[in-house]
């Protein structure tokens, strides 16, 4: 690819989003919303299911009406975290000018506090996407998921540790702003995270009073099966999202970039590596609704605030102008990306024996 | 009482984190939340000229005839704000705005916004109001949709059966609106005197002379005026005056320039606006009255030099908030996001 190549590519991405941009409107505005009364109604319908279960403890009903609660309840997290939250924190309905709606102001069902995360994930990793060293995303400051990540004798235990994240990843989530590596090379101090220790403590304080102190106690003396239904919820919205998310940078193909490479990029450049570090994943409305469109994560890291709704109608343009351009476009199913990732953590736990280099295209 | 209330009204926002439970209750019943209205009924008054009556949500109180709100709609899919006057009584039992097409937004409430629709509603606010309880001889001089305060007061007078000593010049042009609820007021009341000139069939302006001839007594009167700036620079008596929009300055030395606001860079040509140059350029920084009084606009000046349209004064300091709906760039400009 040549340099004006690359500059035509990133003038042709340009026009997409000012198309995008000129259409936006009241259908856009009804589709948050709309996403957003759902989702809240999916909330309050699952937590009065499994209260309704409580009563038929004894009966048959008991399993299938609780479980149908905790699946609405479950549900609705995953909507909130993802298609909601995720990206109302990208500011990608800042353009509404509505405070009920807006970047600045919003928070989200989650342990992280979403100011920290705008920086952590935003900044970071939107910015550094890939680029080992910069991106902390790139392993998560844990994981080796690249065989340009130098081996160490603890990522003989990644596939353990990898189960855990996947079970807790919102704990994972809440602490990523916070720089383990600095911490580890003693370039950061205890003292100089503090704050945002602070920060934490205090959003997961309020998520942990609620789901598992509050709702069961109004529920009497079943407090524990409520406590358990919130469990699973909570559960079930960090196995989805960790799930998604590991399909965003890790599967096969993927590239990732050195500090060296990027240096002096330009904005086709920057483009391009967004297009060549990100993954999609192949599926119906229904699940591209329930990844947040981050099943579009190359459309996403192309146009970070373009609405989410969006997505799926850039996605053909987006991908016929990659093969135009030679740039490889990384779609698969989710059985083929999350597969290959789990693949790539498993075979990295061990040192790589001969390094293979992936070619940039 | 009160404590256990405050206690469960706690306990009721930690069970809701990070939400409100009011976000829950909003999804069957929208008024729970503050800062909204629905719109209950409409009523046509005039081509181009519509009544929408409101219900306001939790913790509105009440206006004193006169006041403004600043009300938001969706117009394009972009909440857009702007300041109305409050047509209704605060004694009657809805509240009314009386809505004109004049723009992009006013034409969206006139014409595009049907009953049910939920808009947000700030609370009334403004001193073009009549005192309470004091004796007055008022002097109303209005034109065109500036009848509309007047008629919130004209309203609490015939509600309340204290109609003072009241001498009333209209302007307006073609279609005066309210004008059967007027006549019928003048007629109600003794005490009220109307004149109407519709300005397209008579040629009568507003002059002192004029005055003299309608209301001998004028001088002697309180005086109000409410309606577009040129007629509020023409009043031939000292008054309390109401306009919609901010009275600006005329700019003779307009300094053409670039303004950065956050990452956006705009061409200004000195004279327009900055929270218009920036709505024009597709951006939505935050606003509320458009009119200089909310500060809901206000950004930061990091370097160069803006202009207040309404004094003329120049404003240079960094570190200054200025409000982007009444200044102008001049020359070039850097604020903060």
């Amino acid at each position: 690819m040549t340099t004006q190549d690359i500059e035509a590519f990133g003038r042709e991405l340009d026009i997409i989003q000012r198309d995008v941009v000129a259409s936006l409107g009241d259908s856009d505005r009804h589709y948050i919303r709309r996403a957003i009364t759902v989702q809240r109604s999916l909330a309050l319908g699952g937590r009065l299911v499994i209260f309704a279960s409580l009563p038929l403890l004894a009966t048959p009903l008991f399993v299938p009406v609780i479980a149908l609660g905790t699946l609405s309840l479950g549900v609705a997290k995953i909507l909130e975290n993802m298609e909601i939250g995720h990206n109302i924190l990208h500011g990608q309905w800042d353009w509404m000018a509505d405070p009920q709606i807006h970047s600045s102001t919003w928070e989200w069902d989650n342990v992280c506090p979403a100011d920290q995360w705008k920086h952590s994930h935003n900044v970071m990793h939107h910015t550094w996407t890939n680029v080992i060293g910069k991106d902390r995303d790139v392993g998560y400051d844990i994981l080796r998921v690249t065989d340009k990540q130098p081996w160490k004798p603890v990522y003989l235990l990644q596939p353990v540790y990898n189960v855990v994240l996947a079970f807790l990843f919102q704990w994972g989530v809440a602490m990523h702003d916070i720089d383990l590596g600095a911490l580890r090379r003693k370039e950061l101090s205890v003292d100089d995270v503090r704050p945002l220790l602070r920060g934490i403590a205090k959003k997961a304080g309020k998520q942990l009073v609620k789901d598992y102190v509050l709702w069961p106690l109004l529920a009497g003396p079943f407090f524990l099966p409520v406590l358990l239904a919130n469990l699973v919820a909570n559960g079930m919205r960090n196995l989805w999202s960790y799930a998604i998310i590991f399909c965003g940078h890790f599967p096969d193909g993927a590239q990732t970039f050195s500090t060296m490479s990027i240096e002096g990029e330009t904005r086709g450049e920057w483009y391009r590596r967004q297009v060549l570090g990100s993954c999609n994943i192949s599926g119906g409305p229904l699940f591209h609704v329930m990844s947040g469109n981050l099943s579009h994560q190359i459309e996403h890291h192309l146009f970070p605030d373009m609405p989410s709704n969006r997505y799926p109608q850039i996605a053909p343009k987006v991908e016929a102008l990659c093969a135009t351009y030679g740039i490889h476009y990384n779609k698969g199913s989710f059985a083929r990306q999350l597969g290959t990732t789990m693949r790539t953590i498993l075979r990295l736990a061990l040192p790589s024996r001969a390094r293979k280099l992936a070619v940039a295209a | 009482m009160k404590n256990v209330a405050s206690m469960v009204a706690r306990v009721a926002s930690l069970i809701a984190t990070p939400l409100v439970p009011a976000d829950y209750v909003s999804l069957v019943r929208p008024l729970v939340l503050a800062n909204r209205a629905r719109v209950e009924a409409v009523r046509d008054e005039a081509p181009g000229v519509r009544t929408l009556v409101l219900r306001p949500g939790r913790g509105w109180r009440t206006h004193r005839a006169g006041q403004h709100v600043r009300i938001g709609v969706a117009v394009d899919g972009r909440i857009a704000t702007r300041t109305f006057t409050i047509a209704s009584s605060p004694d009657s039992r809805d509240l009314e705005i009386t809505v004109k097409v004049q723009g992009r937004v006013s034409r969206a409430l006139v014409e595009a916004t049907p009953v049910g629709t939920i808009i947000s509603l700030s609370l009334a606010s403004g001193e073009f109001t009549i005192p309470e309880g004091a004796p007055i001889r008022p002097l109303f001089i209005t034109a065109g949709s500036g009848i509309t305060p007047v008629m919130s007061m004209l309203r609490t007078f015939a509600l309340r059966g204290t109609m003072p000593d009241v001498a009333h010049v209209h302007f307006a042009r073609e279609h005066v609106i309210f004008n059967a609820e007027l006549r019928a007021l003048a007629a109600a009341h003794p005490t009220y005197g109307l004149t109407i000139i519709d300005t397209s069939v008579d040629p009568r302006r507003l002059t002192a002379a004029l005055l003299a001839e309608l209301v001998p007594d004028f001088a002697t009167r309180t005086a109000y005026a409410c309606g577009p700036q040129r007629l509020l620079e023409q009043l031939p008596v000292q008054a309390r005056t109401e306009h919609f929009g901010a009275v600006l300055a005329p700019v003779a030395d307009a300094a053409p320039g670039l303004v950065q606001i956050g990452a956006a860079k705009l061409r200004s040509d000195g004279r327009t606006p900055l929270l218009r140059l920036a709505e024009e350029a597709g951006l939505a920084p935050r606003h509320g009255c458009r009119m200089g009084i909310c500060h809901t606009c206000d950004v930061t000046l990091k370097s160069g030099c803006v202009r207040d349209l309404r004094t003329g004064a120049r404003i240079d300091e960094p570190g200054t908030k200025i409000q982007l709906c009444v200044c102008a760039a001049s020359g070039d400009v850097a604020l903060s996001d």
